[in-house]
């Protein structure tokens, strides 16, 4: 909500020429989403401080919700009115518009020279931290101060806030500062982007012109811009959240993906599961947590495979499977082969009911262990495949991960990792069971003593031979 | 003229057949209703614009079969009118008929063909051919003698003369009895177990007044149900037939047939049947008997039926159980399906077929009662109930008594039989726990009693099968969620969002006389689950891994996330229950109670840390800078109200801080239990509230560290100085940091003219609030603009919350099946995904 700018080169009140603004007045305008005020706290030959006052209105905020913006708790308390946001860039641009441009009426020549500035910015939230800022003003040749707000001073455990009390120092145009600030200070908010207007990238990649080209965070700047958009399925869940993160089942798949991104893990699983249920000579198959429908998609490159079927209790996950297969252009065929579906592994569903062979890929470690007799009912008493074949991490592997801390989990949502043992104690007395027999076979690179990152079992309808 | 009369089954489809002209529909629409007569003429309409358009036939043959078994499937009588002459042509109608179980009735209109002729020659749009009449006279006439042989159940032939003078009569089905109300004692497979048999009679309160004939009677009128298999195996089989004959034919008794009742028909009736399972002892015991005896027993056990219905189709019968959609109905398969159930085709280790599992499917209505297998024990499963407890093999005879759903037994004398398999054998005591995805996914409409249906939206459907699979505990411990709460309309008093005096004018004018106002406690929603040791919770809730219970947050997620923390916590409650004296006060080894668990911190970290916290430090740190920068720039006025909005957030940062501290150990919570909401034979939501509050206030006193006392006021509604005291309460309290009160009725859960009215309305303090409407709602010119919210949508969704919340609960305290109780939990977490205003 408040952004001061200093110069102390004299004249310094010549800042108000440059700013349009009078030094002896308070400056006042309306925005669509409050109230702008331009006022002096110093204005004398020596120091000249303009200071930038943003009035949100809150309540105002959330009767005008952006397109994508659910009804979360979260707008009602919220740092918008206090920090430096998107806000603040709009209120830049529209107060300094001139002075952005560069253009000075009565002092040209002084917009078109370097004087150095000082800018306060006393609430700053940067997600990326004190480093972020460095890399994004440091380029520009600021000099960067800044201290970390403390979330809550009574709480000292608490830790510190995303808020930083920030102070930049430059030598350059007035105008190129506030271009930088324009467009730098949502990029350091990020997540919090409001929408203001459809127009708003488009203005933004306008005031990027002459130096975002060069900055080598120009791609991380681009990113954080487009982060905002959310689908509908998110703020559904997010109603149901309790307040607690929710973890993506998509998303944040993201760190699993990076521990296992060196190994190329994934790739090999699918390509894996793929030759095996050929092997086994599966004609239809039904992949039980399909996710994204990276299987999915490559079953359906194979005409090998008749029918299809992708199941997931995500609806958000089912959504992003049918763009991944471009469901809705596929030709009738394809779409006959092919059915997506939300179900969950814990309840009978008689549509998974008799497949040739059910894959069920990373999926058990995601579930509670007091439901896997009821998954393991769903799946080998009802659903009834000829074939299953399951995979899960093997834990022992871990240790293998450089970034993975001893005993922590691959994704944040693993409800547990089995070591090789346990996974095959299981999987022995689900066949049992059920009356299937198993087999198990090591995925991607096999450690001498850890065995391999994958571990799969393939059951098969039937007793003993 | 006189009648003929024409008897058809309640439930039948009936096909009018006779050519073209015959006078099918005039027939038709005298004898039916219009909707229950599908016309083969009209679907040729429905499909090509031209009832006459024999090209559009297969079409609409196709429509008529759909809409003939939607119908069938439902319970209608339907009428095809269509010539159906051909045999070809009623061959589909009469599989249609076996599909749905129903009885295939042909009524034939034998109108000589000129008669038919004359008729098509005044009809314009009939311009076929005088040929296709003829032939289909022709097709008619060579059918006739064989209708019964296709399938008919019932064949009426009517000449010219007749068909004026008929009138159609519908006969109830055999099972159907649903004018027989009881009371009724059920009684499991007997085989020939006499003693036994006339043992639980005494215990069931039958008097024998005399034994040839028997004369039995019950002083309350009572009528036994006989599961069947009366004979084979056991010593006595002659006895069993004689009393069991002797109060059917009195009607005092109803029998339906059992395997073994059949076959030992057919040896009676010189059938070649193999000799085994009792059987040879039945036929000897037989022959002991006159011819007339044993002639006697034929003709009873010819006339026992498959299954029966009761009391207006609450209660059926059967030998070996049924499927939901064949109860009441009649056929072969039913009748096979009723004495012997199916089988899986697999053999078992001891060489018997794997019997099919029908009753974890069954998700019927009605309670249904069968013997045929035995069982160590009776036990319920989706409303089904075995009541085969082996006695012949040396268990017991059970009986069940209806509606009183009470189990009598009596134990063996002896074994007199050794079993081929072990009773219980191949049993899995689990499979009450199957769920279905039918049992929730989609729109469903839940039945309560306190709102009567409930809808639910499939997309609410979809994200609560989400989060209940994803992250909510085991389904076997979800037994309850609590609903929503309303807050009150909106204050009348400046400065005020929310005060006492609507929330008591709402009960006001809801017509309660009496209130409790409870302190709201500042932590979060919490339901536990607690057995008193962790057997009481395997055999209760049916799950061995769950310890001394669970507790769950308002939309089913573990509170803790750290089991072991769990299971300390529960242990320290289940302590204080133990000194309190509870577990024997309320005659229960588990209880369910609603609370909230202290710190707020301790749950909401997360959110305190990505959002109230950081709000209050920025702007904390940003507006007193701002009113100093004014200052220096001479805006004296803009700075002293920056100053002000620096207040509010101070007062925002105290309310907040006031619900946190550091939790190490389960020492460091405070649990404030509210409502002692079920435990075994309890269902607590019809209780008034200072039975809760004495409860719990026990609890309390039992371990005053941990477990918190909740505040209270009650207060009659009509005695002013009580509601001023309250509020003055109100008022005090929420300034010295209480979030608020929870207005309730003191009977709990009342039903208003327009169903339940709200079980609890919350009333927050006016420093709480800023945690809700932000740091500065109290900005006279914020506060203007939020007075204006409506809490009529959130009264709806706590009202229908509310209803499946309580309807959960009382259908576990009953014992329902696990999915009952599941699809009313589930409805509760399907409506939370509603949009709603969160702050209200």
């Amino acid at each position: 909500m408040l952004l001061t700018i200093s110069t102390t080169h004299a004249p310094a009140t010549d800042l108000g020429y440059l700013l349009h603004k009078n030094p002896q007045r308070l400056h006042s305008q309306t925005l669509s989403f409050g109230t702008a005020h331009v006022f002096y706290p110093d204005a004398r030959n020596d120091l000249c401080t303009a200071a930038l006052m943003l009035e949100i209105d809150p309540v105002g905020l959330v009767r005008k919700k952006g397109p994508n913006e659910g009804f979360a708790l979260e707008q009602y308390v919220n740092d918008r009115p206090y920090v430096a946001s998107s806000f603040l860039s709009v209120a830049l641009g529209q107060v300094f518009r001139t002075a952005m441009s560069g253009r000075s009426k009565d002092r040209q020549d002084l917009a078109d020279s370097a004087v150095p500035y000082e800018i306060h910015l006393p609430a700053l939230p940067s997600r990326g931290g004190e480093g972020l800022l460095a890399r994004l003003f440091g380029p520009l040749g600021y000099e960067v101060t800044a201290t970390r707000l403390a979330l809550d001073e009574a709480f000292p455990a608490w830790g510190g806030s995303a808020c930083y009390d920030v102070r930049l120092r430059i030598t350059a145009r007035l105008g190129d500062v506030l271009r930088h600030l324009y467009v730098l200070i949502p990029v350091l908010d990020a997540d919090k982007h409001y929408w203001v207007g459809d127009d708003e990238v488009e203005k933004l990649l306008q005031k990027g012109e002459g130096w975002l080209d060069s900055h080598p965070e120009r791609e991380l700047v681009a990113r954080r811009y487009l982060k905002n958009l959310r689908g509908l399925a998110e703020v559904v869940m997010e109603r149901l959240s309790d307040g607690e993160a929710v973890p993506d089942p998509v998303r944040q798949d993201g760190q699993e993906e990076t521990l296992e991104k060196a190994i190329n893990l994934n790739r090999q699983r699918m390509e894996w599961v793929v030759a095996a249920l050929k092997r086994l000579g599966a004609k239809s198959v039904v992949d039980m947590g399909c996710g994204e429908g990276r299987l999915l998609g490559l079953l359906s490159k194979d005409l090998e495979f008749e029918k299809i079927t992708g199941c997931d209790v995500s609806v958000r996950a089912l959504e992003i499977a049918r763009a991944r297969l471009n469901f809705d252009r596929l030709p009738e065929f394809q779409q006959q082969r092919i059915q997506l579906l939300q179900s969950a592994l814990t309840y009978r569903d008689k549509r998974l009911a008799g497949y040739d062979a059910a894959t069920v890929i990373e999926v058990v470690e995601h579930l509670e262990p007091e439901r896997l007799d009821a998954f393991a009912r769903a799946v080998f008493e009802h659903a009834k495949p000829l074939h299953a074949i399951v995979t899960t991490p093997n834990a022992e592997y871990n240790a293998l991960f450089p970034n993975l801390p001893a005993g922590k989990f691959r994704h944040p949502d693993h409800r547990f990792e089995w070591t090789r043992a346990e996974f095959e104690a299981w999987a022995d007395s689900v066949a049992e069971r059920f009356g299937y027999t198993v087999t198990f076979e090591a995925v991607g690179t096999v450690h001498e003593t850890l065995g391999a990152a994958t571990q799969a079992a393939i059951f098969t309808k039937g007793d003993k031979q | 003229m006189t009648e003929t009369v024409i008897t058809i089954p309640q439930l039948s489809l009936v096909l009018l057949v006779g050519p073209s002209g015959s006078g099918k529909s005039s027939f038709g629409r005298k004898h039916f209703l219009k909707t229950e007569v599908i016309s083969s003429d009209y679907c040729r309409g429905l499909v090509s614009d031209d009832e006459n358009d024999q090209v559009a036939t297969k079409d609409a043959f196709e429509v008529l079969n759909f809409i003939a078994g939607k119908r069938l499937a439902a319970g209608k009588l339907t009428v095809i009118d269509a010539t159906n002459v051909q045999p070809e042509a009623r061959r589909p109608l009469i599989d249609l008929a076996r599909k749905h179980h129903v009885i295939p009735v042909a009524i034939v209109l034998n109108v000589p063909r000129e008669v038919c002729l004359a008729r098509n020659e005044t009809r314009p749009d009939r311009n076929f051919g005088k040929g296709v009449v003829w032939g289909q006279a022709e097709a008619l006439r060579r059918s006739i003698k064989g209708l019964k042989k296709e399938g008919f159940g019932h064949v009426t032939v009517l000449d010219a003369t007749e068909i004026d003078t008929v009138r159609i009569e519908r006969q109830p089905l055999w099972p159907d009895k649903r004018d027989v109300t009881g009371p009724f004692d059920l009684i499991g497979d007997i085989h020939g177990c006499f003693d036994e048999l006339e043992a639980l009679m005494v215990k069931l309160g039958y008097v024998i007044e005399g034994r040839t004939p028997f004369r039995v009677t019950h002083p309350e009128g009572r009528k036994l149900v006989f599961v069947g298999d009366l004979v084979d195996r056991g010593p006595k089989t002659p006895e069993v037939l004689r009393i069991v004959m002797d109060m059917v034919a009195d009607g005092r008794a109803f029998c339906v047939a059992g395997n073994h009742d059949d076959k030992l028909r057919k040896a009676l009736q010189g059938r070649d049947v193999k000799i085994a399972h009792g059987l040879a002892e039945s036929l000897e015991q037989l022959s002991f008997e006159t011819p007339e005896f044993r002639q006697r027993v034929i003709r009873f056990l010819d006339g026992l039926i498959s299954h029966y219905v009761f009391d207006g189709g609450k209660l059926a019968v059967s030998h070996a159980g049924l499927k939901e959609h064949y109860i009441g109905r009649g056929s072969p398969r039913i009748r096979s399906f009723a004495m012997f159930g199916e089988t899986t085709g697999e053999i078992d280790a001891f060489g018997l077929p794997v019997r099919y599992n029908w009753a974890r499917d069954y998700r019927g209505d009605t309670m249904l009662v069968y013997g045929h297998t035995p069982v160590p024990e009776p036990e319920w499963l989706n409303r089904t109930i075995n009541l085969d407890t082996g006695c012949v093999f040396g268990g017991k005879l059970t009986a069940l008594r209806y509606p009183e759903k009470e189990i009598v037994q009596v134990d063996a004398a002896r074994v007199y039989c050794e079993p081929v398999r072990p009773i219980g054998y191949g049993q899995d005591a689990r499979d009450a726990d199957v769920l279905d995805i039918d049992d929730v996914a989609g729109k469903r409409i839940v039945e309560t009693e306190l709102a009567r249906n409930i809808v639910i939206r499939e997309e609410n459907a979809m994200a609560a099968l989400e989060v209940m699979s994803r992250f909510a505990v085991d389904p076997r411990l979800l037994i309850y969620l609590p609903p929503t709460m309303s807050p009150p309309e909106t204050s009348g008093f400046d400065g005020w969002l929310e005060h006492p005096a609507e929330a008591f004018d709402y009960y006001r004018k809801q017509g309660v006389a009496t209130v409790v106002a409870e302190e709201k406690h500042m932590g979060s929603r919490a339901v536990v689950v607690l057995g008193r040791d962790a057997d009481v919770v395997s055999r209760r809730f049916g799950t061995a891994e769950a310890g001394l219970g669970t507790v769950y947050t308002r939309t089913g997620r573990a509170f803790f996330a750290d089991k072991t923390m769990e299971q300390a916590f529960l242990a320290r409650l289940a302590k204080a229950m133990e000194t309190a004296g509870l577990w024997d006060h309320l005659a229960s080894d588990w209880v369910c109670l609603d609370t909230e668990i202290m710190p707020w911190s301790a749950k909401a970290m997360a959110l305190i840390e990505q959002q109230y916290a950081p709000v209050g430090a920025a702007a904390a740190h940003v507006l007193p800078l701002a009113a100093e920068l004014l200052a220096r720039a001479g805006q004296a006025g803009m700075a002293e109200k920056m100053a002000e909005r620096a207040g509010m957030v101070s007062a925002y940062r105290d309310a907040y801080r006031r619900y946190c501290w550091d939790v190490k150990g389960v020492g460091d919570y405070r649990v404030a239990p509210f409502h002692v909401l079920a435990h075994e034979g309890g269902f607590n939501l019809d209780r008034d509230h200072l039975w809760h509050l004495e409860m719990i206030d026990r609890l309390c006193a039992a371990d005053p560290g941990f477990v918190t006392t909740t505040r209270r006021q009650v207060i009659d509604l009509s005695d002013a100085a009580q509601v001023a005291a309250a509020t003055r309460w109100w008022e005090d309290e929420t300034a010295a940091g209480m979030e608020g009160m929870v207005v309730k009725p003191m009977g709990f859960t009342i039903k208003g003219q327009k169903g339940v009215i709200q079980p609890g309305v919350k009333c927050r303090g006016r420093e709480y609030l800023r945690i809700i409407y932000g740091p500065e709602y109290t900005a006279p010119e914020n506060l203007s603009r939020l007075k204006a919210r409506n809490v009529g949508a959130k009264r709806s969704l706590a009202q229908r919350e509310y209803a499946l919340g309580y309807e959960a609960l009382k259908r576990f305290v009953a014992k329902e099946p696990l999915y009952r109780v599941h699809e009313a939990v589930f409805g509760v977490l399907a409506l939370e995904s509603e949009p709603a205003d969160p702050r209200l």
